[in-house]
């Protein structure tokens, strides 16, 4: 929180950032904490008293961002964290997800709900297999904005020559996955050069703190069209609304106004929206991002787990063509029964054998009807019990996810994404 | 209710706001009995408002749960009794001082009592059979807390195993959970504590009156304001002094210190933690002191 924390025209950035200790993660982390003055004054002392107890000289970030025992104990970071920090422009919610152990899980989990994400490369070391792998996940999971942060400059004395070199090999493997909007940046984590404060002479760019700053955020895009899964029916029956009916939801793409005619699939039931009711009063229009309840002409028998378009229909379906990640310790089993989460609807799956597996060293997809293991990326033909109104993740990340679900214990095994044409993963 | 405008151009907040009320919703949808855990503090005031607003105009279908230490400043009470019967809300109170009644908790020699919470949540849990329980806790409180799930499954023990966390993919919350088990859903996860003042702000929400600096007989000890209460006084070498101090957190009031402030308007206080150096737990909880891994424990145990 820098200056001044109460400007109204503040919007929000929905960060992920990727990379191991050895690229400096933690270090950025805590510097992009410091540099925002995210880091208040008690917990630097715990963090440095906890530093020293283990025998640091000096301020060690990583104990400021691992928080469990285990990870302090082990110097290792097990799980997803989320993390804030503000400035005057923007509010950023930061999943810092760690680079060692399960790393395709928890860079999936971070990716998902990210609209940009950083990647650390250590200038020394040049483009890693796991800058290939966050890369290859990045794109698969569709994050808009990618920026690339060439760390350690310090080290080489900010050679530009050095830094040329390994921009040179991201360009190329950004390209390789598909990814496009891309910015590539020469960093300090540890002096904070080129973070928050400027860079080198030959560096023309904005510093890494400037772009995420600028970076477009969420923005209703208008070609997007509209998309609303069905949440719960209100229906209060009380004596002050005896006839109110609503849908509530989320919008999670495009936009409606009232007067337009929408369509509820699977159930193909269409009325015409005549009142929007937002989380301040009425509205003339929803938009991606809005907690909305909408109310129409007619009283739909339309209920939780349709999803309201308009214009052309979504495609209603039994049977999702789809990459899976496999996020459990136990690996796929032959005609393995599970219930799949579309939106906010759930019904029985039935599993049939992957038939290629993403090979994220070597870019490529492989036939293979081996077993899905944990953190295996495959393609898997998913046959469900009942329709679901669904889009291809390609075009739509809000309606084109789902949850693969354990029916007997409820935990979660697989992320979902409908189709086959996933960018430059597709085969 | 009222509804309020917030500024147009507050995009951060109203993307947490929506957020929230979707989250909310999906509980309401997929719990057959879900509980609000209502202390009267600021962010179970900022969740009971967005519950309200996530199921408007209908009635909130949640009972309130509370579970009351014995060692609340009587505003905090008299605040929840009052937004019990305004909303007309069916509230549940787990009362610390039964469990010690009857010999199933007993008072610890330090007499703080925000640890045996535990055990009077899961048995109210349990005997109320609520299958979800909606927090206001925030991600930005603790380390450990930095790690929590938006929806976190805890066994029969109320336990919470960090290393068995479901991941949590794109805004799809997985709830299920086996029998026995209950989720914790925490709608307000991705709130700052300064997000949480500038949404009060915005719909003028109501909390009660700790909150904004008064005059108050308070005592010092390990580097905190302590309110004289049946959770003792003063002891030898300390006195009573009387300052002008607000509250930032609401908890058991013997370990629950008052921060020195003058800011007795909402935004007077948005001013006031803007510039302040210190955390609000870090301020004012002298339980998160005890270690560096004391959220993580207390939660593993089953707290909120």
């Amino acid at each position: 929180m820098t200056t001044d924390t109460r400007t109204s025209e503040r919007d929000q950035l929905r960060l992920v950032i990727t990379g191991s200790v050895d690229d400096g993660k933690s270090t950025l982390v805590g510097r992009l904490l410091h540099d925002t003055k995210s880091i208040l004054a008690d917990q630097f002392e715990a963090t440095l008293h906890a530093s020293q107890g283990r025998g640091a000289t000096e301020f060690d970030f990583a104990l400021l961002t691992d928080g469990l025992r285990a990870e302090r104990e082990q110097g290792i970071t097990i799980d997803v964290a989320y993390r804030y920090f503000a400035t005057p422009r923007r509010n950023f919610v930061l999943a810092d997800t760690p680079g060692h152990v399960q790393y395709t899980r928890n860079t999936v989990t971070g990716a998902s709900t990210a609209e940009a994400a950083v990647v650390l490369v250590d200038v020394r070391r040049g483009v890693s297999p796991q800058t290939r792998r966050h890369a290859a996940v990045l794109a698969l999971l569709r994050v808009p904005q990618v920026v690339f942060a060439i760390n350690k400059m310090d080290a080489v004395d900010w050679s530009e020559e050095r830094f040329a070199a390994v921009a040179d090999d991201v360009r190329q493997v950004a390209e390789r996955v598909g990814l496009t909007a891309t910015h590539i940046i020469p960093v300090s984590a540890l002096t904070g050069d080129n973070v928050a404060a400027p860079g080198p002479d030959w560096y023309a760019g904005s510093p890494l703190l400037d772009v995420l700053e600028t970076l477009p955020a969420h923005q209703a895009s208008d070609g997007e069209p509209f998309r609303f899964p069905v949440q719960l029916v209100i229906r209060p029956r009380t004596t002050d609304y005896p006839d109110y009916r609503g849908l509530a939801g989320r919008v999670a793409s495009g936009t409606v106004h009232v007067g337009e005619t929408v369509t509820a699939y699977p159930s193909g039931r269409s009325s015409t929206v005549v009142a929007i009711d937002g989380a301040t009063g009425e509205q003339s229009l929803a938009t991606v991002g809005d907690s909305v309840t909408v109310r129409m002409a007619d009283e739909l028998d339309v209920g939780r787990g349709e999803v309201l378009v308009t214009g052309s229909p979504i495609r209603t379906t039994q049977h999702l063509d789809s990459v899976l990640t496999w996020l459990d310790e136990r690996p796929t089993s032959p005609r393995q029964r599970v219930l799949v989460k579309v939106g906010t609807r759930t019904t029985r799956g039935l599993l049939a054998p992957p038939h290629a597996v993403w090979h994220v060293d070597e870019l490529e997809w492989q036939d293979s009807s081996a077993p899905l293991q944990l953190n295996d990326i495959g393609r898997v033909q998913v046959q469900l019990a009942e329709p679901v109104a669904v889009d291809e993740y390609a075009t739509h990340r809000g309606t084109g996810a789902f949850l693969v679900i354990d029916p007997d214990t409820g935990s979660t095994l697989a992320a979902g994404l409908t189709g086959s044409e996933l960018g430059a993963l597709a085969g | 209710m009222t509804i309020t405008d917030l500024p147009a151009t507050d995009v951060s907040l109203r993307s947490l706001e929506a957020e929230s009320i979707e989250i909310i919703r999906e509980v309401i949808a997929e719990f057959d009995r879900p509980a609000l855990l209502f202390s009267g503090g600021k962010d179970s005031a900022v969740l009971l408002h967005l519950a309200r607003k996530a199921i408007w105009p209908a009635p909130l279908p949640i009972a309130l749960l509370h579970v009351d230490t014995g060692h609340n400043l009587p505003e905090v009470i008299d605040f929840r009794d009052r937004v019990v019967a305004e909303g007309n809300h069916r509230l549940v109170v787990a009362s610390v001082e039964d469990w010690l009644a009857d010999g199933r908790l007993t008072e610890r020699p330090d007499g703080t009592r925000n640890p045996l919470q535990t055990v009077p949540l899961l048995d109210t849990i349990a005997s109320e059979k609520f299958d979800a329980l909606l927090g206001g806790a925030r991600r930005d409180e603790d380390r450990a807390r930095a790690k929590e799930r938006i929806f976190s499954v805890r066994d029969a023990f109320g336990g919470w195993d960090p290393r068995k966390q479901r991941p949590e993919l794109w805004r799809i919350y997985n709830g299920r959970h086996a029998p026995g088990e209950h989720t914790r859903v925490f709608p307000i996860s991705n709130w700052t504590e300064l997000d949480v003042w500038r949404y009060i702000q915005a719909e003028d929400v109501a909390l009660p009156s700790i909150y904004y600096a008064h005059q108050r007989d308070v005592f010092h000890r390990d580097g905190m304001w302590l309110t004289p209460g049946p959770w003792g006084g003063p002891r030898d070498g300390e006195s009573l002094e009387t300052l002008s101090v607000r509250y930032r957190t609401v908890g058991d009031g013997s370990c629950t210190g008052a921060v020195l402030s003058t800011a007795t308007t909402v935004s007077g206080v948005i001013e006031e933690i803007s510039v302040s150096t210190l955390t609000e737990r870090g301020a004012t909880r002298a339980d998160d002191r005890l270690s560096e891994a004391a959220m993580e424990d207390r939660k593993r145990e089953g707290y909120f």
